[in-house]
């Protein structure tokens, strides 16, 4: 039998299960959601379906309009059918599904940047800003976005002109619909942010930066913003899905992006009338957000379980 | 004295995405009536894993026993429906838990806590549950008892909690009182109140107590055999004076070497274990304690020692024996 | 109950964007108001002649403390007749010249109707779906429910509609099955009768309903797992209680505090869900009531049934809050 002279022969802690940085861990947890990487595939599928295509297909043939050929069903020359005025429907949707998406990420940017400003003033500073900042925000929450939106949009209506960018000419109503949208999205984001500030202002970490001095607004975007990007990102993504879908809505009640821009949502507006006699006007449309949509939303659950897997809400 | 509960070769596993945790790896040991025995051993050796696994509750898709019995007067627990442990569990076996806040549910008053076991297990009636639900939080040393029985748990000290759930485990005078290491999240003073409050109530009770601890000192005064156990292994097994006298084991003599002793001379650094308990992912080859063992060899690296006999009521899982290389 | 203060600061705003739309004096009657003069008369008649800040002073607290000039020289002389928001008194219709309230009231209880019933329709449903999913956790059913659940929530609502009025109203109509009906409350050749209105509901339900009983089957599924999980769960188990008891007692009790929370708070959502649903079943709505309201510039109307809403919103926060403290006895003995 071996004496006893043998040393105890230690296993480093570090050989069984190495250190990974943070993103590595973000990322690892990304990929085991399958969902999530099944949305972002489909996602950037349905992106080059509205980009790509515009190297073949004008505007101008998405926008012609032939009367002798209104109503068509979907045939081999219009693979999405034709709408009531003859336009091809397949182009519109490409064309359309450019400005839904611009426009739900202009939305959503627009409602990141807001919310998060209020948020944070709010949050950080507290006292008299905090109460009034909030009460606005809690009394925006209280009225449903819709109801907010039809009044906005109707008031802009014909506020803002046409605008000429990059060679094609876009309706005044987009911008007025990303500006009402962004507007009243903008709470959710607050009361999320101002939360964390709520609660990470107290930590020692921003002790520690104040007492070295350093000015509030480095405290504010270096320090404990860079500690709640968590739930930004997983709200500005869904924020996304948020807002195109809104202007779908928006849209579809009469009160959208006009004419000449074609939207996912605009080509909704009259599909009450035609529900039976042409489902193809809205079915295709309706596909293309519910799709966008549901990609967005998985995407944004990866994401969610990524960031923060101790937040499982829905 | 008669065997209450006989486990043989017990093995429980847990399957995670990140693999298979061998949590429970061959335990064998019995409790006879109204015997106090104390199961000592670090976070994570699988002490309370194995008295849930005795108990059918661990949760069953990760969790697995894949093999043993647990023999409870003539009836293996591991066979049985989860019908019939529901009779078993409350009436015959009881347990009580680490931490009270968690374990007592929020929205229901003590009382209805206390009477449910009365009312599924003895067939009370509401008022007489009551009553005894009464009595039980005088005998635990709860005051004012009438006013707090409607109370909730949220209202009650930590100190008083473990009471409350004492009174809870003891209502249908159980056979057997497995409690999971109860004062750990206590303070010293209320710790040893709550372990007198256990032994005034064995001994009133006669009933079995099995007692999971990680701290050697609490054991010296309440057990009458101890279990020491590492890894997912019982690697010691002793009557308390035997275990604090004369251990055998290079895992038992580093745990009562690290112990803090009055009687030691001061600024003499407490010894630690170098090291760290083994993953419990890989699938255990060899002695568990080896890579922290200063005799280790070949031989523990190879083949992991199984239990044997040295003295009355002593048993060792070691290649070597400390006591005979002493002499 | 803070927000109330600032629900009118609100209330403010949205009366200033009212005004720059549409154009009430364009119709009077039915006729088209033509003359200048007509139109000064009517303008003064309706009191919107006058500045913003005074238009929304009469609104909210009325007028008749004070004169306003009828006869258009310039001089106050006729005690006004209206008595403000703050005491009940939401104006006159702009467009169809009654009060306001009686207007909206017309149209209140259908779209209550609808609500509640949907609202019932999805807490039942989401709780059973629910707490079964959690149950049966990882089985072939819960992963399917899972899976329905959540390409359901991410319908929008008119999607929803559109496609179930197509199946169950026009195609089972062309296979000549009994089909449900896509319009209206009832049908005006039997009249208002209780079956039809049913009838009528199902659809417009169904459509309210769907994305948010997937949403809550999830979320109740989640909490009761997140439940089930706990320490105490662990305790009632190793007393040997029975499996039911042990999930409706221990559990739903605990798993019930955030439930009510958000079925409190889901009041918003479903409003605006009614919005659209009214349009595509030309169902007889708030809703309606107020894209029409919004297109004519029908002020009273519509600021009339904002009101009412951001009332009920914060009053259903109330409610719900007070359901919480009494169910949790942390709160209620804290």
């Amino acid at each position: 039998m071996d004496s006893a002279t043998s040393v105890a022969r230690l296993v480093p802690d570090e050989l069984e299960a190495p250190p990974l940085s943070l993103r590595e861990l973000v990322w690892r947890r990304f990929r085991r959601h399958k969902m999530a990487i099944f949305g972002l595939v489909m996602l950037v599928a349905l992106l080059a379906y509205a980009f790509v295509p515009s190297f073949f297909i004008s505007e101008d043939y998405a926008n012609h309009t032939d009367t002798s050929l209104r109503l068509h069903a979907p045939s081999a020359d219009h693979p999405f059918g034709t709408d009531t005025v003859g336009r091809d429907i397949l182009a519109r949707t490409i064309y359309g599904g450019q400005i839904s998406i611009i426009i739900g990420l202009t939305a959503a940017i627009l409602e990141v940047l807001a919310g998060v400003l209020i948020g944070a003033m709010a949050g950080y500073y507290g006292g008299l800003l905090d109460s009034l900042l909030m009460r606005f925000t809690e009394a925006m929450l209280n009225i449903p976005q819709i109801f907010l939106l039809i009044v906005m949009a109707k008031f802009f209506a014909s506020g803002i002109p046409n605008i000429e960018f990059l060679g094609r000419e876009y309706s005044g109503s987009v911008v007025v619909i990303v500006l009402i949208i962004g507007l009243t999205s903008w709470p959710y984001l607050a009361r999320i942010v101002r939360a964390e500030f709520l609660s990470l202002k107290e930590r020692e970490f921003v002790l520690a930066a104040r007492a070295t001095g350093t000015p509030t607004r480095q405290i504010i975007f270096g320090h404990i913003l860079p500690n709640c990007i968590a739930p930004i990102v997983v709200t500005a993504t869904l924020g996304v899905a948020n807002a195109i879908t809104l202007e779908a809505y928006i849209s579809f009640l009469g009160m959208g992006v006009r004419a000449p821009t074609a939207t996912w949502g605009n080509m909704l507006e009259n599909a009450n009338n035609y529900i039976e006699s042409a489902a193809w006007l809205w079915f295709f449309p309706g596909l293309l957000i519910v799709l966008t949509v549901l990609s967005i939303n998985f995407l944004g659950d990866g994401l969610r379980d990524a960031l923060d897997p101790r937040s499982r809400t829905l | 004295m008669n065997t209450l509960l006989e486990v043989s070769d017990l093995r429980t596993q847990f399957h995670t995405p990140e693999g298979n945790v061998f949590a429970v790896n061959g335990i064998s040991f019995n409790i006879n009536e109204g015997e106090t025995l104390a199961v000592v051993g670090e976070s994570g050796c699988g002490k309370s894993v194995t008295m849930m696994s005795i108990l059918g509750l661990i949760p069953i898709p990760p969790g697995e026993i894949v093999s043993g019995a647990a023999v409870y007067r003539g009836r293996d627990l591991l066979k049985m429906s989860e019908h019939e442990l529901q009779r078993v569990r409350g009436k015959e076996i009881a347990m009580v838990f680490q931490d009270p806040m968690t374990s007592l549910n929020p929205v229901l008053t003590v009382q209805r806590q206390i009477t449910e076991s009365l009312r599924t297990h003895m067939g009370m009636d509401a008022p007489i549950a009551s009553r005894r639900a009464l009595e039980l939080l005088d005998l635990v040393g709860i005051p004012d008892a009438a006013r707090r029985l409607n109370e909730y748990p949220h209202q009650f000290s930590g100190g008083m909690r473990q009471r409350v759930m004492i009174a809870m485990a003891l209502a249908c005078q159980p056979s057997l009182l497995i409690a999971d290491e109860p004062t750990t999240a206590l303070d010293v003073t209320i710790q040893a109140q709550i372990i007198e409050l256990a032994m005034r109530m064995r001994d009133q009770l006669g009933m079995a107590m099995i007692w999971i601890t990680h701290d050697l000192g609490v054991v010296a005064g309440l057990a009458e055999r101890v279990i020491v156990m590492y890894a997912g292994f019982i690697v010691e097994e002793a009557g308390v004076d035997d275990l604090y006298d004369d251990p055998r084991h290079p895992y038992t003599l580093a745990l009562l070497g690290a112990l803090p002793r009055a009687d030691r001379r001061r600024h003499q650094r407490l010894k630690s274990i170098p090291g760290a308990p083994p993953s419990l992912l890989v699938q255990p080859r060899g002695c568990p304690f080896a890579p922290r063992c200063e005799l280790a060899a070949d031989k523990c690296w190879a083949e992991s020692p199984s239990l044997r006999p040295v003295g009355a009521g002593h048993r060792l899982a070691c290649w070597f024996d400390v006591k005979e290389m002493a002499s | 109950m803070q927000a109330i203060p600032l629900i009118f600061i609100l209330s403010i705003v949205l009366f200033v964007l009212m005004q720059n739309i549409g154009d009430p004096l364009a119709t009077l009657g039915g006729r088209t108001v033509t003359r200048a003069e007509d139109r000064k008369r009517l303008a003064r008649q309706l009191g919107l002649d006058q500045p913003v800040l005074v238009q929304y002073v009469y609104w909210l607290a009325g007028n008749d403390w004070t004169k306003i000039d009828m006869n258009g020289d310039g001089i106050p002389e006729t005690p006004g007749t209206r008595k403000g928001v703050l005491r009940g008194d939401f104006g006159t219709s702009l467009t169809e010249r009654r009060p306001a309230l009686d207007v909206i009231g017309d149209r209140l209880p259908n779209t209550l109707l609808l609500m509640l019933m949907a609202e019932f329709v999805i807490v039942a449903g989401s709780l059973l779906l629910g707490i079964y999913s959690a149950l049966r956790q990882y089985s072939f059913f819960d992963n399917l429910v899972t899976g329905i659940s959540f390409v359901g929530y991410s319908l929008p609502i008119f999607f929803v509609a559109l496609v179930s009025v197509y199946i169950f109203s026009v195609n089972f109509q062309r296979w000549g099955l009994p089909h449900l009906p896509p319009n209206g409350m009832f049908d005006p050749n039997v009249g208002e009768t209780v079956g039809q209105v049913l009838v009528h509901l199902i659809l417009p339900v169904f459509s309210i309903a769907f994305i948010s009983f997937a949403a809550y089957s999830r979320y109740i599924r989640s909490t009761m797992l997140e439940v089930l999980s706990q320490d105490y769960i662990r305790t009632a188990r190793s007393k040997g209680l029975t499996r039911r008891n042990i999930l409706f007692v221990h559990a739903l009790k605990n798993a019930s505090l955030p439930i009510v929370t958000i079925v409190g708070l889901d009041l918003p959502l479903l409003l605006g869900g009614a919005v659209v649903t009214e349009r595509i079943f030309a169902w007889p709505g708030m809703g309606r009531l107020f894209l029409d309201g919004v297109s004519r510039g029908d002020t009273p109307v519509v600021m009339g049934i904002l009101m009412i809403i951001a009332v009920a919103v914060v009053f259903f926060q109330i409610v719900t809050d007070l359901v919480y403290a009494w169910l949790d006895p942390r709160i209620r003995y804290g």
